[in-house]
């Protein structure tokens, strides 16, 4: 299989539907909240009630807006509500409000990582804002799928909640990259605070259209619409499984019909999702009900200049700047706060490659085994690259460092102070360290004399004693060169 | 004593009720009376709301009582049937609706009601405003007060209706293509359609959304005046909505006409019409003449494509608007095997013929490649619609033309739709452009074969948020000619 | 435009309407006459003039996001043609979205 799989290339597109984070639905004042009891988070607007009528989410529009501009898409000067007809129970008025011909964005890119550290980005064709529709339970049936049920059970709490459709060039080429995709968009739509993105409260809904043609070739093949993928995992396992499926039927002389394919994660395996359903014909016109939307290019401005680092540039700068490995790079780029701690200890201490050591080492190890967030325990950024300091100017040793971090998660405050205190500052005094050698060799004549023997290993035995009498803080190096030098 | 009440202004009646001359209770127990005893020749109402409206009538005492001053205290409204009103059947004259109860009020209705309106009943309507002689409603007959063998109109007939026959003092209608100006003419009351917008949509249940508007009918142009001032303005539930002060308009009404330059529109040749009509209209001219205004040959060159245009734009919106009456949520369901069938059933047993055809000539408008064909071309129409009127007001402030080309009809005499479509041509350009435009009597003709004289509306039409320039020249055309008071309706002969 | 027959059937099944035969040809009748009347707008020259969509010029109204109170469930449901517990029930649904 491995070799015929190298005689094709995967082509996959991925169509992502994102729940916004707002505190009202899309048209109405409901709450916008995942969950509760059936029926209870709707108003006659989302209810599609007779005579209700839709007015706008201004913060559903902007997140969107900020989302484009977060992926570079062009913002057009307008934008306008169009009604997408057709009938399906969950769905309020029998029909969509969602944005046809002239969506609020662009064009535009994800860029995104892979394990490896290499870059790459998947261009997007647009992105719309619309509304959702309520969920349907199928029952009857025992398995809760359409098929085989008798009736179905409709809450409408979803209807009307914001949501975001995210659409991508076919230009992704592996089940890797489809997650790599996903995984950096969201991270950037979290970052920029716009959705919760969990796709197992359904805030991220993604469907993958994917087809295959000889490698090489530059057509496009027939494709299939992957749908009810709900985790990345599945997203990976549903791909590569509809590329078997694809290349299969070509290598025994089959085409690929055009169709939805609904992902069976129990038994690994897409299966036609083919249905009576006539021919769709949305019938899109715009929205009588709502007026068209001028983006003033000030405004656009303004939100482009607000915008936070993106992940991918974050990921660019943790890689080339700081001498992070693709993983750890990613690992804080997740762990927002930790990001944001780490990037104060660097600021701090100016030591990037001390400050991921302690970070991602000790403190994540501590942090972990008392089961606090590195960012709430007493350990200050300020702290942190304090101790770095000490350490760089070789005021104290990696031991004695350690000591004082277990110290100061338990709340010894600047380690600065510790030191002084304590007297804890190494000691790199020649003189100071050869009285100390000349101590030890004084008192370990048979050691000294095996040394001379040609049993060189028992040095390293002299040097822990010499750290030893000098209660840790004489300088290691120092030590280490004073006894060889001495034993001669 | 209880049908001098009934026959007072909305304006009168507000004056007595605010200065304790007249309770609100006594104002809504006359008009219920009324009701009881014409109803049943009548018609005008779907709903008779006796208990709330002697409710409503005792809050208004109350608020009065406690120094409150009301435009609107104890004045008794009429609601058309497509207005939603907590905890009453609101139906839209449909079968698909019959039972619904809606659990909220119309922001205009609201208003109203704020204003110390009492909601005597909710009334009949050609099913989903889709209509112009109320002969659409699937649940009830409403017929004209001045000859009962005749339409009231439509589709605002109840409205019309109730207020012709005393029943209320005041009604909302809705205005689609001229469903309030028509039904105005027919039953020889001032019908007001405000600009587009003007008015809150909010809980109308929607027949075309970019031309509904709420709108009253009224016996005076000064009622329709203090109607409108106290429902028109900015909601914020409604986006189209228009957020600007609304000038007040009942405080502006003229005395005289000197001054205006009145258009007068060269396509609507009224002679076309029958010597009869063309004879009413001319005197109408005339009479706009003698009172000071200054006549102007104005034209609108598409006019004749309104009709056209709007019979694409209306039923396109309304296949849409009206694909929620499915069985699922709430209104009529016919039980199926599977969801499909339940919908098709469901709509094919709750909706009648007229709403069929305008759903199917909409879905087939709005359909894969026939788009651009039909729903943008009537757009782009439109555009030329309004287009002429800008002209057309370069030249004068108020345009004037009939409201109807006949006066109201009997049942059945307009058995194919296109000729009932007919009765809008006049009322429909104005629609298109979204502007404010009223009926007011203008006389009266004994149609052909009929036994008595039947009212005629004269239309008058202004450029967009010219309200109080409309009224206040319909209020001095009413005060010179006073045709309203020429006859009385049939339903009140003894 | 267009002057082909309008196909009834499919109309109505997009509109979910089911109609009897009778039905099909009266409407189709009808509506053929309608859309002879409405082909009259072929006679304006529409190429250069823009859609009017909305009369109304207002553009951006938007809703602050601020929570507003929903309806009572009760409410919600007394309409409902057929519940169960504190669901809408419908038939059987035979197609995806």
């Amino acid at each position: 299989m491995s070799q015929t799989i190298t005689r094709y290339q995967v082509v996959i597109g991925i169509e992502c539907h994102v729940e916004l984070k707002t505190a009202t639905k899309m048209f109405c004042g409901c709450a916008n909240e995942f969950g509760g009891e059936p029926n209870t988070k709707v108003c006659p607007v989302c209810l599609g009630m007779p005579g209700a009528l839709p007015v706008a989410n201004g913060v559903a529009i902007r997140h969107v807006i900020r989302a484009g501009l977060a992926f570079g898409a062009e913002i057009p000067a307008f934008s306008k509500f169009d009604r997408k007809n057709y009938f399906y129970p969950d769905m309020p008025k029998d029909y969509q409000i969602s944005q046809y011909d002239m969506p609020l964005t662009l064009g535009g890119e994800v860029k995104y990582w892979r394990e490896d550290g290499t870059m790459s980005a998947c261009r997007l064709v647009r992105i719309h804002l619309e509304e959702d529709t309520g969920k349907s339970t199928h029952a009857g049936s025992g398995d809760g799928r359409i098929a085989g049920s008798s009736f179905s059970l409709v809450d409408f709490n979803r209807a009307g909640v914001p949501l975001m459709e995210c659409v991508s060039e076919p230009e992704i080429h592996s089940a890797q990259d489809a997650v790599a995709y996903l995984e950096a968009l969201r991270r950037t739509l979290l970052q920029l605070g716009v959705s919760d993105v969990k796709m197992e409260e359904g805030s991220l809904r993604c469907d993958a259209n994917v087809s295959i043609r000889p490698a090489g070739s530059t057509e496009l093949g027939t494709k299939t619409e992957i749908k009810n993928m709900n985790s990345f995992r599945s997203v990976h396992r549903a791909i590569e499984s509809e590329f078997a499926r694809q290349i299969e039927i070509l290598e025994s002389g089959g085409r690929v019909v055009q169709e939805t394919r609904g992902w069976d994660e129990v038994n690994g395996v897409t299966h036609s999702m083919r249905s009576k359903e006539l021919a769709h014909d949305y019938r899109y016109f715009p929205d009588p009900d709502l007026v068209p939307l001028e983006i003033v290019a000030s405004d656009v401005e303004a939100m482009r200049a607000s915008l936070p680092e993106l992940p991918w540039k974050r990921f660019e700068r943790y890689t080339a700047e700081y001498g992070l490995d693709p993983k750890q790079a990613t690992q804080l780029i997740d762990n927002s706060e930790l990001a944001e701690y780490f990037e104060r200890v660097v600021t701090a201490s100016s030591h990037p490659a001390q400050a991921k050591n302690f970070v991602l080492g000790e403190l994540s190890r501590l942090a972990n085994e008392t089961q606090t967030p590195v960012a709430e325990s007493k350990v200050l950024p300020e702290y942190l690259a304090e101790l770095i300091a000490l350490v760089e100017a070789k005021t104290i040793n990696s031991k004695i460092a350690k000591d004082l971090l277990a110290r100061m998660w338990e709340g010894a405050g600047s380690p600065r102070s510790l030191v002084e205190a304590e007297g804890l500052a190494q000691t790199s005094d020649p003189a100071a360290v050869e009285s100390f050698v000349d101590q030890v060799i004084a008192s370990n004549e048979k050691v000294v004399a095996d040394y001379k023997a040609g049993k060189t290993n028992v040095a390293g035995f002299l040097v822990g004693q010499v750290m030893k009498a000098s209660r840790g803080k004489a300088d290691p190096a120092l030590v280490n060169d004073l006894v060889r030098r001495k034993l001669g | 004593m209880a049908t001098e009440i009934v026959e007072r202004s909305a304006a009168e009646i507000a004056r007595d009720v605010n200065a304790g001359k007249l309770s609100a209770r006594e104002a809504a127990d006359s008009a219920l009376a009324q009701i009881d005893a014409v109803e049943s020749r009548v018609g005008a109402f779907l709903t008779p709301l006796h208990a709330m409206a002697r409710e409503q009538a005792a809050r208004v005492d109350a608020r009065v009582g406690a120094g409150e001053r009301l435009p609107l205290a104890g004045v008794t409204l009429a609601v058309k049937d497509n207005m939603c009103l907590t905890g009453t059947r609101t139906t839209c004259g449909s079968k698909i609706l019959e039972q619904w109860v809606a659990p909220y009020t119309a922001t205009a209705v609201q208003r109203l009601i704020d204003a110390g309106a009492v909601v005597v009943g909710k009334s009949n309507l050609d099913e989903f405003a889709m209509g112009s002689s109320c002969e659409n409603s699937a649940l009830g007959v409403t017929r004209n007060p001045y000859d009962l063998d005749r339409v009231p109109g439509g589709s605002s007939g109840g409205s019309a209706a109730a207020v012709a026959a005393f029943e209320a003092a005041v009604a909302l209608g809705s205005d689609t293509g001229g469903s309030i100006r028509e039904p105005g003419a027919f039953c020889n009351l001032i019908g007001f359609k405000p600009t587009y917008g003007r008015v809150s949509r909010y809980g109308l249940i929607a027949f075309a959304s970019s031309l509904d508007q709420i709108g009253p009918l009224t016996r005076t142009v000064e009622d329709a005046a203090l109607v409108y001032d106290a429902m028109a303005g900015h909601d914020p539930m409604d986006s189209t909505s228009i957020d600007r002060v609304a000038d007040l308009t009942a405080n502006r009404l003229l005395e005289s006409l000197s001054g205006l330059k009145i258009g007068i529109v060269r396509q609507f040749d009224t002679r076309e019409l029958g010597a009869d009509i063309d004879e009413v209209y001319d005197r109408a001219y005339h009479d706009l003449q003698a009172l000071g205004a200054e006549l102007h040959d104005v034209s609108l060159p598409t006019a004749d494509y309104g009709l056209a245009t709007y019979y694409l734009i209306a039923p396109a919106e309304c296949s849409s608007n009206l694909a929620r009456f499915d069985g699922v949520r709430y209104g009529l369901r016919v039980d199926a095997a599977d969801v499909q069938a339940m919908y098709e059933q469901t709509r094919a047993a709750g909706f009648g013929p007229e709403v069929k055809r305008r759903i199917l000539i909409g879905t087939y408008a709005l359909s894969s490649g026939y788009y651009d064909a039909y729903y943008v071309r009537a757009q782009k129409a439109r555009t030329l619609a309004a287009r002429d009127f800008e002209k057309a007001f370069e030249d004068c402030d108020l345009i004037a033309c009939p409201a109807a080309s006949s006066p109201a009809f009997r049942f059945n005499a307009k058995s194919d739709p296109y000729s009932m479509y007919m009765m809008d041509y006049y009322t429909i350009p104005m629609s298109l452009a979204g502007l404010p435009a009223l009926s007011v009597p203008c006389g009266w003709v004994t149609p052909p074969g009929g036994t008595r004289p039947m009212p005629m509306g004269l239309q008058l039409c202004a450029p967009i948020f010219g309200e109080k320039l409309l009224l206040g020249a319909a209020h001095a055309y009413e005060k010179a000619t006073q045709h309203a008071s020429k006859h009385r309706p049939q339903v009140s002969e003894v | 435009m267009s002057t082909e027959k309008i196909d009834v059937r499919y109309v109505a099944k997009l509109a979910r309407i089911a109609l009897t035969d009778e039905e099909v040809d009266r409407f189709g009748a009808q509506l053929g006459d309608l859309l002879e009347h409405v082909n009259r707008l072929g006679e304006l020259d529409t190429n250069a003039v823009p859609a009017t969509a909305q009369v109304v010029e207002s553009r951006n109204v938007e809703r602050e996001d601020v929570v507003r109170p929903c309806l009572d469930r009760e409410t919600v449901l007394a309409g409902a043609p057929q519940r169960q517990g504190a669901f809408f029930r419908v038939p059987r649904i035979i197609a995806e979205k």
